[in-house]
């Protein structure tokens, strides 16, 4: 059995589903709206003669049909930064406002980052996490080609994260009072098995090993449940994967859910997408699950992805 | 603890840095050669005609000697961090030398000592080639612009001495555009 066909009970049409998996993905943009707006960079592509379509739920995503997104002015201005389109999603969801304090806790290269710091006009706070030295020096390029200021940036592990660094005499105090108030939002976008990525990088179903599955849910929801706890009561936290595994997309959630103060919550996506599933190889989950999203590849043309948007109850 | 005991280069990826934020003024100055919140401030506005409240919600830190760093809004001082906000600025030497990332991001706010190039002459400067230019104003550090959707844009910074731009764009960001 190839790796693809352990999900075919899940989705509606395996055809069509093993057929987009097979398709090469277009190169992706968003407007980076720290630097400029989205329609001068659309202007800025029919200036260089760069052919674009616009996604029909994002007007600052941009299909670059015939082109790759790093060789243009646009993108060396900082108006562009190559990102898949469904990686544009947990952003959105998440929804940080000007003048938040937001975790992002896996965050290189800072893709959604970026996309953070965009959504707050730069303005508030962005703690960037992650365990990798050499990520993170990619992360720090990008956050600053595309001008962010609002950021921190932290390597360690973000199962043991810190709030020390981010005190100061303005805030409220935090869980004790030498470290930094709470988090009013947290994004969670875990490494993951990642066949969702199979149609940029169709090497990962060869990668893909039952072993890792388990090994690699035991740190995601370390990372879940420590999102949750550095987020206040009335907080939001959005968990997203590029993995179809159940082992690491609704049992995490459960996981979460069984352990700390919060809730999964709905909410209204602008793509087409499944809802989480309560079954799989005879474990059950919670029904709350099913208010999460499962992005299929053929159901709107992009990359797989799973997303949940949890609210800090407590 | 002094921020000059070490190599700045060999700091940028030490991992148990710290950033420290600039005095306000001369007087608060506790380590010494440390420039002010005040006189980075001057520098922008008589080097570029930045105006001086264009920063007002940014905080200053230094990491590694001379490296100056822009981060909106403010933390308790020192940060022990592996970034803050973008490195904006380096002191150490006689004439400071903004980055390209502080002037692509601010540099739209500047009045004097930019330089506008036509597209021909912004790709051969965003190649990393220094290139012979006519300029009537200050020799030193400029910002180069050119003109993209209708608007003029900073897009790095160039040194302008002996009749000669010599192009600032870091290895890493130079590209070859036609
Ligand atoms: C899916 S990628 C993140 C992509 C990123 N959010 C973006 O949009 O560009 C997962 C990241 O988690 C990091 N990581 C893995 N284990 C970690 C841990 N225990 N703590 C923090 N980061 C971790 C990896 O180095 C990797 O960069």
């Amino acid at each position: 059995m190839t790796v693809l066909e352990r999900y075919e009970p899940l989705v509606d049409d395996p055809a069509t589903f093993y057929a987009a998996c097979e398709r090469p993905l277009p190169a992706v943009v968003r407007v980076n709206t720290i630097k400029t707006t989205v329609e001068q960079a659309r202007a800025a592509l029919e200036e260089v003669g760069i052919a674009y379509e616009a996604t029909d739920w994002h007007p600052g995503v941009l299909r670059l049909p015939d082109a790759q997104p790093g060789a243009n002015w646009p993108y060396v201005h900082g108006w562009l930064h190559g990102q898949e389109e469904v990686s544009a999603v947990p952003a959105e969801v998440l929804a940080p406002q000007p003048g938040e304090r937001v975790w992002d806790a896996c965050a290189a290269p800072g893709s959604k980052t970026t996309q953070l710091a965009a959504l707050m006009d730069d303005e508030g706070l962005v703690v960037a996490t992650d365990d990798n030295m050499g990520r993170v020096s990619a992360l720090r390029s990008n956050t600053e080609r595309l001008g962010v200021t609002n950021i921190a940036v932290t390597v360690e592990d973000a199962r043991n994260h810190s709030l020390k660094p981010f005190s100061s005499q303005a805030d409220e105090p935090g869980p004790t009072t030498a470290d930094g108030a709470m988090y009013d939002r947290a994004l969670v976008d875990v490494p993951c098995s990642c066949e969702g990525t199979v149609r940029k990088n169709p090497d990962v179903l060869d990668e893909w090993e039952l072993d890792q599955v388990e090994g690699i849910a035991g740190v995601q929801k370390g990372i879940l449940r420590r999102a949750v706890q550095a987020t206040r009561a009335g907080g939001t936290v959005v968990y997203s994967t590029c993995t179809f595994a159940p082992e690491e997309n609704e049992a995490v959630l459960e996981y979460a859910i069984a352990e700390e103060p919060c809730e999964i919550v709905p909410f209204d996506l602008p793509l087409d997408a499944s809802p989480g599933i309560t079954e799989w190889q005879g474990e059950t989950y919670d029904d709350s699950v099913t208010r999460a999203k499962r992005i299929y590849p053929h159901q709107n043309d992009t990359g797989g992805f799973f997303c949940a948007k949890l609210e800090v109850t407590g | 603890m002094a921020p000059d005991d070490a190599d700045g280069d060999a700091m940028q990826d030490n991992h148990s840095d710290r950033f420290d934020r600039l005095p306000t003024t001369a007087d608060e100055r506790v380590v010494e050669g440390r420039p002010t919140r005040a006189a980075v401030l001057s520098w922008w506005n008589e080097r570029f005609g930045i105006d001086p409240a264009v920063f007002e919600p940014y905080s200053f830190w230094e990491r590694g000697a001379g490296k100056i760093w822009i981060f909106y809004g403010d933390l308790a001082s020192p940060v022990d961090v592996d970034g803050l906000g973008m490195m904006a600025l380096r002191t150490r030497q006689e004439h400071w030398k903004p980055t390209l990332e502080a002037v692509q991001r601010f540099g739209g706010h500047a009045t004097t000592n930019c330089i506008h190039l036509p597209r021909p002459a912004a790709a051969t400067f965003l190649a990393g080639e220094d290139q012979e230019l006519d300029w009537d104003g200050d020799w030193g550090y400029l910002i180069v612009t050119h003109e993209l959707a209708g608007e003029p844009e900073p897009l790095g910074v160039g040194l302008y001495v002996h009749d000669e731009l010599r192009s600032m764009v870091p290895k890493g960001r130079r590209r070859e555009l036609g």
